[in-house]
C-alpha cells in the first residue's frame, strides 16, 4: 500500500456580515418581525472587526488554538494583532466575495452597480492569488440592467455595509424551484470560498494546480436541478475555477461529518495507486450565517456569525515528512451501535485505536466538534468543544485509562478550546488539521485523532447519526 | 419511575439524543409519545 500523507492545508474565512440577512434563520425571523431587520443591520461587525476577533485568526492559522486559553474571554473584548493573509489562508473582505461571485457565475446571474464592478475590479488586481485572472464576467456583470432585473420578485438584492445596495442575483430558471435565487446564491457560495482556500493550497511551496488529480468537495451545499437536488457535482465546479485543469472530482454528503470521509476517501484513492494527488475542499455555508444571532442580540454583542468558512487539504504520497493518514486505524459509526454517547466514542475513538494497540491516553491531541463557544453560550447551547471533551476523558476513565479525578486533566492535555464560526462542516474537527499538521511536522505532537459527527436525522430519512474519525501521525 | 406515564423525549445530539433516552425511558416502564433530536450546531 502506498502510505498517503497531508501534504499541506489551507483555511480562508469570507466576511459576509451584508448576507447575514440571508441566513436561514435570520431570514425566516426577519419576515415575521416588522423592525427587525435594521436591528441585524445595526448589530453586524465591520471588516476589521471580524478581523482582529482572536478565534478567526486562530481559523487562518495566524494563531494556535492554545493561545485562546491566555486570552481573557469574552475574547470579542479583546482585539489581538491581526493579519489579512497568512502562509495557508486570509480573511477576505465582502467587496471581494462579491467579486469573486461575478468570476464564478458562468450563466449570468449576478448584476453590479458598475462603480462597485469597478472596485471590486481594482482590489483584484493587487491581490496575491487573483491578480491576473480574467475579470471579464465582473465587467459584464457591472454592464447588466441592474435595476431592471431588481423588478423581478424572485431576486435578491445585495448589499455591502450592512444597507449600500450594491447589486442583485436572479433566479436561474423560471419554473425550477431548486435554482431560485437564495438556493444558487447559497451554491456560489460555496463555490468561491472552496475555490479560494484551494487557491491558497495549490500557491504552497511543492504543490500546484496542475498535479491535482482529483478533487472531493466536503461543502454542505446540494448543487442541483429539480430533476436531481443534490445532483452535484461542486467539487468540478472548484477544480475548473482553480485552475486545477488536470482534474475531475465529486461531492462527498455525510451532513457536517462530511469533510472526514473526505479525507479518508482521499487517503484510500492515494494508497491504492488510482491517483497521486488528491485535494479535499469544502466552501461555507451562507445558510449559517446569523444562526444564533437571537442570543447574541439578547445579551447585547454584536452577530458572530458573519463569515463563511472554506478549508483545502493536499492528500498525496509519502513523502518521508508530511504527518500519515493511519487508514488502519478508521473508526464508524456502525448503524448497530446505537445513539447513546458511550457506543458512538466506542466506534469512533477506542476501538480504531484498539486495533493498533493503541490508548486514548496516547493521542496527544483530539479534534471533535471546534464550534468557538464565544458563539453558542449567548444563544444557550453552551461549550459544545468542551461537552465532546469532557465526555471523550470520560471514556477514557471507563477504560481505565485515567481516574475519574483526571477528567478535567484529560480534557486540558488531550483538548483545544473551541474557535470555528458554526459553520458545520468546517468546525467538525476538520479545522483542528492545519494546526496539527504544523505541530506535527515540529515534532511537538506525535498523534492526532480527528473525531466529525453529523446529524443525518436532520434530514427525516433516519434517527441515526453518523461519524468518522481517522488518524494522523507524525 | 415512568410506568404509566407517557413521556415526550428531546434529546441533542452533543448530549443524550433521543434514542438513547427513549430506550431508557422504555426501561423504566415509560411510554414515549413522540421523540425529537435536535443538533445545536
Amino acid at each position: 500500500m502506498i502510505q498517503p500523507v497531508i501534504k499541506g492545508y489551507a483555511a480562508i474565512l469570507a466576511h459576509a456580515s451584508s448576507l447575514v440577512r440571508y441566513g436561514s434563520k435570520p431570514s425566516r425571523q426577519i419576515a415575521a418581525t416588522p423592525g427587525l431587520l435594521s436591528t441585524i443591520l445595526e448589530s453586524v461587525r465591520s471588516y476589521q472587526e471580524a478581523l482582529v476577533y482572536a478565534p478567526h485568526q486562530v481559523f487562518i492559522g495566524r494563531m494556535r488554538p492554545h493561545d485562546l486559553r491566555a486570552l481573557p474571554f469574552p475574547w470579542l473584548a479583546h482585539s489581538v494583532p491581526a493579519d489579512r493573509f497568512t502562509p495557508t489562508g486570509e480573511i477576505l473582505p465582502e467587496e471581494e466575495l462579491y467579486g469573486l461571485l461575478a468570476l464564478a457565475d458562468e450563466f449570468g446571474l449576478l448584476s453590479f452597480d458598475p462603480a462597485f464592478a469597478e472596485e471590486a475590479a481594482r482590489r483584484f488586481a493587487v491581490h496575491p492569488l487573483l491578480a491576473g485572472s480574467s475579470l471579464e464576467r465582473l465587467h459584464e456583470a457591472g454592464r447588466r440592467d441592474l435595476q431592471g432585473v431588481l423588478q423581478s420578485p424572485d431576486t435578491l438584492p445585495l448589499f455591502i455595509e450592512g444597507s449600500q445596495m450594491i447589486g442583485a442575483f436572479r433566479r436561474g430558471e423560471e419554473e425550477d424551484d431548486s435554482l431560485t435565487a437564495p438556493i444558487l446564491l447559497e451554491n456560489l457560495a460555496a463555490k468561491v470560498t472552496g475555490t479560494l482556500a484551494l487557491l491558497h493550497l495549490v500557491s504552497q511551496d511543492g504543490l500546484g494546480a496542475e498535479a491535482v488529480e482529483y478533487v472531493l468537495s466536503c461543502s454542505e451545499e446540494a448543487v442541483g436541478d429539480r430533476y436531481q437536488r443534490g445532483g452535484g457535482n461542486l467539487a468540478k465546479a472548484i477544480a475548473e475555477m482553480a485552475g486545477c485543469g488536470n482534474a475531475s472530482g465529486a461531492d462527498i454528503k455525510n451532513f457536517c461529518a462530511a469533510p472526514i470521509p473526505a479525507l479518508v476517501i482521499a487517503g484510500s484513492l492515494v494508497a491504492s495507486g488510482v491517483f497521486e494527488n488528491v485535494a479535499v475542499v469544502g466552501g461555507g455555508s451562507v445558510a449559517k450565517l446569523g444562526m444564533k444571532f437571537q442570543g447574541h442580540l439578547k445579551n447585547g454583542i454584536p452577530i458572530l456569525e458573519d463569515v463563511l468558512g472554506g478549508i483545502a487539504i493536499w492528500v498525496g504520497r509519502d513523502d518521508g515528512r508530511s504527518p500519515r493518514i493511519r487508514l488502519e486505524s478508521v473508526g464508524r459509526h456502525e448503524v448497530k451501535a446505537g445513539s447513546s454517547n458511550q457506543a458512538i466514542l466506542e466506534a469512533l475513538v477506542a476501538r480504531p485505536l484498539e486495533r493498533i494497540g493503541r490508548r486514548m491516553t496516547e493521542v496527544d491531541l483530539f479534534g471533535t466538534e471546534l464550534h468557538n463557544p464565544e458563539i453558542t453560550i449567548p444563544q444557550g447551547n453552551g461549550d459544545i468543544p468542551l461537552r465532546n471533551y469532557r465526555m471523550l476523558a470520560s471514556l477514557a476513565a471507563l477504560r481505565g485509562e485515567i481516574e475519574a479525578s483526571a477528567l478535567d486533566a484529560f480534557v486540558e492535555r488531550h483538548g483545544v478550546t473551541g474557535f470555528a464560526p458554526t459553520q458545520g462542516h468546517l468546525a467538525s474537527a476538520i479545522c483542528l488539521l492545519g494546526h496539527a499538521r504544523a505541530m506535527l511536522l515540529s515534532k511537538e505532537i506525535n498523534t492526532v485523532q480527528l473525531v466529525a459527527k453529523g446529524s443525518l436525522f436532520l434530514g427525516k430519512m433516519t434517527s441515526q447519526s453518523d461519524g468518522m474519525s481517522v488518524l494522523i501521525e507524525a | 419511575m415512568f410506568q404509566g406515564k407517557q413521556v415526550i423525549v428531546i434529546g441533542e445530539r452533543d448530549g443524550l439524543a433521543g434514542p438513547a433516552i427513549t430506550t431508557c425511558v422504555g426501561t423504566a416502564g415509560g411510554t414515549v409519545a413522540l421523540v425529537h433530536t435536535d443538533c445545536f450546531v
